[in-house]
């Protein structure tokens, strides 16, 4: 009698698409009205008679048919994607479009057309990632807000701006369409950046957080199992997913505070989550392309290869940042850059590379700056410094988990 | 033992799919372990909104039940119980307080 995790949400955006794609993309609005009464049919059902055999075809028959209710009422006035509508006009043709449109090939298909549709040029990339979640990951307003540490106002009127933007198409993106190549980049930059607000975000909840990193993951899956849309970029982002999300049971102790990745419990990493990692790191190298997510993936994988931190090849890391900078250059891989070369050739090196990162000062509120000086001034035994530099990474600290382990540095270089 | 209906009476729908869930094996985990107790003779049905209700002598039809929300029947089940203090205290586990609806418990008749 057990619903698979989050599986309301995650047939929520199927059936939106679909109805999306039946409806048109200027009649978004109608979409969610009969997704959400789809979804309430279900609960009242559900809860007194118990679940379906087959909760997701129940679901599906229901907003198929309340769909087909309101084309029979209302016929073109609804429906606006031209090479739908003639098909919609009679009732010969309208049962079997309305049907192939809720078969499971055009279902999945509608779900990936609406993730790209979903990431347009005119949008931010915060609109993107809201607009994803919302639609396709079923998220309210409230649950965005929580997860982004945002005001309740400041999101609804984020996607209510962004919904009118969707609204202004009439098709879903067409994944045939010569742009393809193009918003496949910004589709994997949104998903890049939904798992990094997990993983890095300011929530200071770590299920919430855990939860943007599983949504990301959830939703690259849908994309590298297209056979005909998978490209080794998307590879090399999935296999940095698994990568870092293998590490992510580590990264907060029982007491919700960070843990430097130097004294994480590696045995506690998640070893299928790594080897998944490494099969898709493995077919991300098909191609002669090479992007930042193949070089952060690569990178991932040097760490979760070793299986102690002393056994890390820092050298060849060093090497993989050298080649990401030359392709995606940034003050932070510049940062992290210097980290590794630390750990080589010692701190000195480390804080003189540091000294040299061209536009050092888009840094300037970016508390891992100087908790990296603090931490390899502590390193070559300069606890004065070390403690000032952790002050000032403490005032531009984002949420309470970064104060408390801020602080909990500086006690480390009052102790000396 | 007697029989009792539960009348589930106007409640928050929520408002996220995930909510939706949640709420969902709620109520599921509920009505399971009265079943597993022998207390349930019939999960029961949801009863839709919307209807008719035909009053009068003139059998004048008008769009119902009521007017207002909390006070719409949204479904019923029927539970075995020693006696009305019982099955009213069985009613307590119910997730529909959470959402400010209420349960009317009353005796089948005999």
């Amino acid at each position: 009698m057990d619903m698979e995790e989050h599986f309301f949400r995650h047939e929520f955006g199927r059936i939106v698409a679909t109805l999306t794609r039946l409806f048109g993309v200027d009649n978004f609005a109608l979409a969610e009205d009969v997704t959400q009464d789809a979804f309430c049919r279900a609960m009242e059902t559900w809860k007194l008679r118990g679940l379906p055999k087959n909760p997701s075809a129940w679901l599906m028959t229901t907003a198929k048919n309340r769909a087909l209710d309101i084309l029979r009422r209302e016929r073109t006035a609804r429906v606006s994607e031209p090479e739908l509508a003639r098909f919609l006009e009679s009732e010969w043709t309208l049962v079997p479009t309305v049907e192939e449109a809720f078969s499971t090939y055009a279902v999945n298909d509608s779900q990936l057309r609406m993730m790209f549709s979903c990431c347009h040029p005119r949008l931010s990339e915060e609109a993107q990632i809201a607009l994803i979640l919302h639609i396709l990951c079923g998220f309210s307003v409230k649950e965005i807000a929580q997860a982004f540490v945002s005001s309740h106002a400041a999101i609804e009127k984020r996607i209510t701006r962004a919904k009118k933007v969707l609204a202004e198409s009439t098709k879903l993106f067409d994944l045939a369409d010569a742009d393809f190549t193009a918003r496949l980049s910004s589709v994997l930059q949104a998903l890049y950046l939904l798992f990094n607000e997990g993983y890095h975000g300011a929530s200071p909840e770590a299920a919430v957080r855990m939860e943007l990193c599983e949504e990301a993951m959830w939703l690259m899956n849908l994309l590298i199992k297209q056979p005909a849309l998978v490209t080794p970029q998307s590879y090399a982002l999935a296999a940095l997913m698994y990568f870092n999300a293998a590490r992510l049971p580590t990264r907060l102790d029982d007491a919700g505070n960070l843990v430097s990745f130097f004294e994480q419990d590696r045995s506690l990493w998640n070893h299928n989550f790594i080897a998944e990692g490494q099969a898709l790191l493995n077919l991300s190298s098909s191609g002669t392309a090479l992007t930042k997510y193949h070089m952060e993936a690569a990178i991932a994988s040097m760490h979760t290869s070793a299986a102690k931190s002393e056994d890390t090849d820092w050298k060849q890391i060093v090497s993989l940042y050298d080649m990401l900078m030359a392709i995606h250059p940034s003050p932070v891989i510049a940062l992290n850059r210097a980290i590794a070369i630390a750990q080589v050739d010692g701190p000195e090196m480390g804080l003189q590379k540091i000294g040299v990162i061209h536009d050092l000062h888009r840094l300037s509120s970016y508390p891992f700056y100087p908790a990296t000086l603090g931490e390899l001034e502590l390193r070559r035994g300069n606890y004065h410094v070390a403690k000032e530099r952790f002050c000032t990474a403490l005032s531009l600290a984002r949420n309470p988990m970064e104060r408390n382990f801020l602080q909990r540095r500086i006690d480390t270089c009052r102790e000396r | 033992m007697t029989e009792f209906v539960y009348l589930y009476r106007g409640y928050e729908l929520p408002a996220s799919p995930e909510e939706m869930q949640q709420k969902t094996a709620k109520w599921m985990i509920w009505l399971k372990e009265l079943s597993d107790n022998g207390h349930l003779k019939s999960l029961g049905d949801p009863l839709q909104p919307g209807g008719k209700v035909i009053k009068g002598a003139k059998k004048q039809v008008i769009d119902g039940p009521y007017a207002e929300a909390k006070d719409v029947v949204g479904g019923y089940s029927i539970i075995v119980a020693k006696d009305i203090e019982q099955a009213v205290g069985f009613s307590l586990g119910c997730p529909i307080f959470e959402d400010g609806g209420s349960v009317e418990v009353r005796p089948i008749g005999q």
